[in-house]
């Protein structure tokens, strides 16, 4: 479990969107854009950016993980501060890069951007000090923490918080909220029947709720929740926190 | 060894059988609510835990020394000490031990190292009965069934199970109750161990400062069967030893919570040597048998050393989402759940078991729950790494994995693949959602749709939304 550190209010962060966001949920970074300006920081878009390397490194692929792990310290070490729409990827970044990089000109580097880069939630609550972006949503909402977010950055309440804050949204809690949906990006693939077993409870609990709404911080979650509710006919909606937070609905 | 453990298989059955996933879930929801309760109730129960591992921690880093003295120390009590490279050392040296003192019976408390060397069957073939005293390891072997869990060993046994089993064996009415079971199991061991020559235990501690070997239970089903033979004879890991007696202040508490959730269980034996002029009970002779069987091998590994903290107690399968989904024999092996899924391959090679890292969605479940703190998320990363070494993975998904890589390597070929992607999309699925994909991919979409690539990536947006700062 990384431990972040941070002297000051940044007032300049870079965004990394992560490749899922940038290539299934673009509206999802855009609104974490919209977020952290209207908090009072600058946004800077890093290009040569591409993907933390998550699936590579889960899968054993670890000579091409380390070479995304290098390039995502390059990209970003100039900035202030990193954010991303994702407990996971950054979960990825504090606990796997300096291990990674060990040995290597890079190491002391990655510890440093690790230390820097924060799951969305976790950087307006911890970091900022918001708890209160003026969102309206009128709906009953219920939230999922993803497990990276919950065991790997123990982050998981500060996007709770922000969630229960929003005006007109009436909260309910899931039953088991710490229970994995059952992704595990290669997992659901390599293991889909367990995955499904595990998915089937998870959205059980969902629909207990009589929530409209779940939310989450993490895009891997939501369209795995989002895949088997649109293949249920559900009504139940899925909404990542930076969307949530930027509704003003009347 | 024998066959490569399919754990993909094994688990589709499993999900199929109801009566396990029920049996099952109902007895980790009792673990889980025993484990959270005698955890919340220690306010420094964190700090005891830190502690256990900084101990292990240390006791690996200086293993050969502990184990020096350890062996001087029963030496010095009395005991004899054997070294066992591997599993068939181990069994040799045990039916040796049991031919010398002219024994016909063994009886035993429960262990699962004997269950990994696989002793009963070595025994059984010397021609010495062997009887399981612990009443989940009797029902175990009067089944010929394997363990489930690593201390409630018939987990995946419903109570009409045991009763028609014991029916069958023991002549109790076919519906009978627990009470009644019970008492039919202890009548049976009771003339077992008035009859043992020799009782074999495995160790949760061995003591490195006194030789002692400590042994946790609740039935004291392993208490008798070090008092009653006259021979005594422990069969542990190398990695068992710890430095000190008053260690044991700081693991009881963290084992014994984390196992059943209970503050300490009912029996707490700590043996040191035979029994001495003087002395009333005890056995005759004490033999302790340590066991290396790959464990220094685990301990060569920088990377997955830390598995040899381990205190079985079984925490970290009672919180994982897999394990309850599937049950321990899936996992091929005396060892399941996410520790067995980092042991079985390091115990018996990666080729054997190339599935298991993979078998667990990296919630971190274990990690949270494990009294030493063992990072198991992080050792099934580095054993899939191991896995993908060792050539474990299927060649397609070698190729897709190091073109992905090589395209995630270069912004422009990134750009490049997600326009391509979205060619194929438009050409093959239209606007249409994606109900199947081919391939592995099947896995996905038998229940979920899979999701569609957006029109335009953020990138895309974000060129014509604004101008990108200046440092980007």
């Amino acid at each position: 479990m990384g431990q972040t550190q941070h002297r000051g209010r940044p007032a300049h962060v870079a965004l990394f969107v992560t490749c899922l966001v940038d290539q299934f949920c673009p509206e999802v970074g855009e609104a974490t854009v919209a977020i952290l300006e209207r908090a009072g920081v600058r946004v800077a878009f890093p290009e040569a950016q591409t993907c933390c390397g998550q699936v590579l490194l889960n899968d054993g692929f670890h000579r091409e993980a380390t070479a995304l792990a290098r390039r995502f310290v390059e990209t970003f070490a100039p900035y202030e501060a990193v954010v991303a729409p994702s407990g996971s990827c950054v979960a990825l970044v504090r606990e796997f890069y300096p291990q990674l990089l060990r040995g290597t000109a890079l190491e002391e580097r990655a510890r440093e951007v690790a230390h820097r880069t924060y799951e969305l939630g976790e950087f307006l609550v911890q970091v900022l000090g918001v708890t209160q972006l003026g969102a309206r949503f009128r709906a009953r909402v219920t939230y999922h923490p993803s497990c990276h977010l919950l065991r790997g950055l123990g982050a998981a309440a500060c996007a709770e918080r922000l969630v229960r804050n929003v005006e007109g949204a009436e909260f309910v809690p899931l039953r088991c909220p710490e229970a994995c949906c059952g992704f595990g990006g290669i997992f659901s693939v390599k293991f889909g029947a367990i995955s499904e077993a595990m998915l089937l409870d998870k959205l059980a609990d969902l629909e207990a709720t009589g929530a409209q709404v779940v939310v989450s911080t993490d895009v891997s979650c939501l369209l795995h929740l989002r895949g088997a509710l649109g293949r249920r006919n559900s009504p139940l909606r899925t909404l990542h926190l930076a969307e949530l937070l930027n509704a003003r609905e009347p | 060894m024998s066959q490569p453990i399919r754990f993909s298989e094994q688990s589709v059955r499993a999900l199929q059988d109801p009566r396990l996933r029920e049996a099952l879930r109902r007895a980790l929801e009792d673990l889980r609510g025993k484990w959270a309760r005698a955890t919340g109730d220690l306010p420094h129960f964190d700090a005891l835990r830190d502690r256990a591992k900084q101990i292990k921690a240390h006791t690996l880093q200086n293993l050969d020394r502990y184990l020096e003295q350890l062996e001087a120390q029963v030496q010095q009590r009395g005991g004899v000490v054997h070294w066992a490279r591997d599993a068939e050392e181990a069994c040799t040296t045990v039916v040796g031990v049991c031919r010398s003192a002219g024994a016909r019976t063994v009886v035993k408390s429960k262990s699962m190292l004997t269950e990994e060397i696989e002793l009963n069957q070595a025994l059984e073939r010397a021609g010495i009965r062997v009887v399981e005293t612990d009443l989940g390891e009797f029902v175990v072997q009067l089944d010929g069934d394997r363990p489930s869990h690593l201390i409630a060993p018939i987990i995946h046994k419903r109570r009409e199970e045991v009763a028609a089993l014991f029916s069958r064996h023991l002549g109790t009415p076919a519906d009978a109750p627990v009470e009644v079971l019970t008492r039919a199991a202890r009548a049976h061991l009771r003339q077992a161990f008035l009859t043992a020559e020799v009782g074999i235990t495995g160790a949760n501690f061995l003591v490195a400062e006194t030789g002692s070997v400590v042994l946790v239970e609740n039935e004291g089903n392993a208490r008798l069967v070090t008092a009653l033979p006259r021979v005594h004879i422990a069969v542990a890991g190398i990695e068992k030893v710890i430095p000190r007696l008053q260690d044991l202040a700081v693991f009881l508490p963290v084992l014994v919570r984390s196992a059943t959730g209970q503050k300490l269980s009912s029996y707490i034996s700590v043996l040191s040597g035979p029994r001495r002029p003087g002395e009333v009970g005890g056995p005759e002779a004490f033999h302790l048998v340590l066991v290396d069987n790959r464990r220094t091998a685990v301990l060569a590994d920088p990377d997955l050393r830390e598995a040899l903290q381990c205190l079985r107690c079984g925490a970290c399968l009672n919180a994982c989402p897999v394990y309850e989904r599937v049950g321990g024999h899936t996992y091929g092996w005396v060892y399941g759940g996410p520790i067995g899924a980092v042991l079985t391959p390091k115990l018996r090679g990666v080729t054997q078991a190339a599935q298991l890292p993979y078998a667990s969605t990296l919630c971190g479940a274990c990690r949270e729950v494990c009294p030493v703190r063992i990072d198991i998320p992080r050792m099934l990363v580095q054993l899939r790494a191991q896995v993908v070494a060792s050539g474990g993975i299927r060649p397609t998904e070698r190729l897709v994995m190091r073109l992905l890589g090589w395209i995630l390597r270069s912004p422009a070929r990134y750009r490049f693949g997600g326009r391509l992607a979205r060619v194929v999309q438009r050409a093959v699925w239209g606007e249409r959602p994606i109900r199947a994909l081919p391939g592995p991919l099947r896995a996905w979409t038998r229940m979920r749709d899979f999701p569609p690539l957006a029109p335009r990536t953020f990138r895309e947006r974000w060129r014509t939304w604004r101008t990108p700062d200046r440092r980007s």
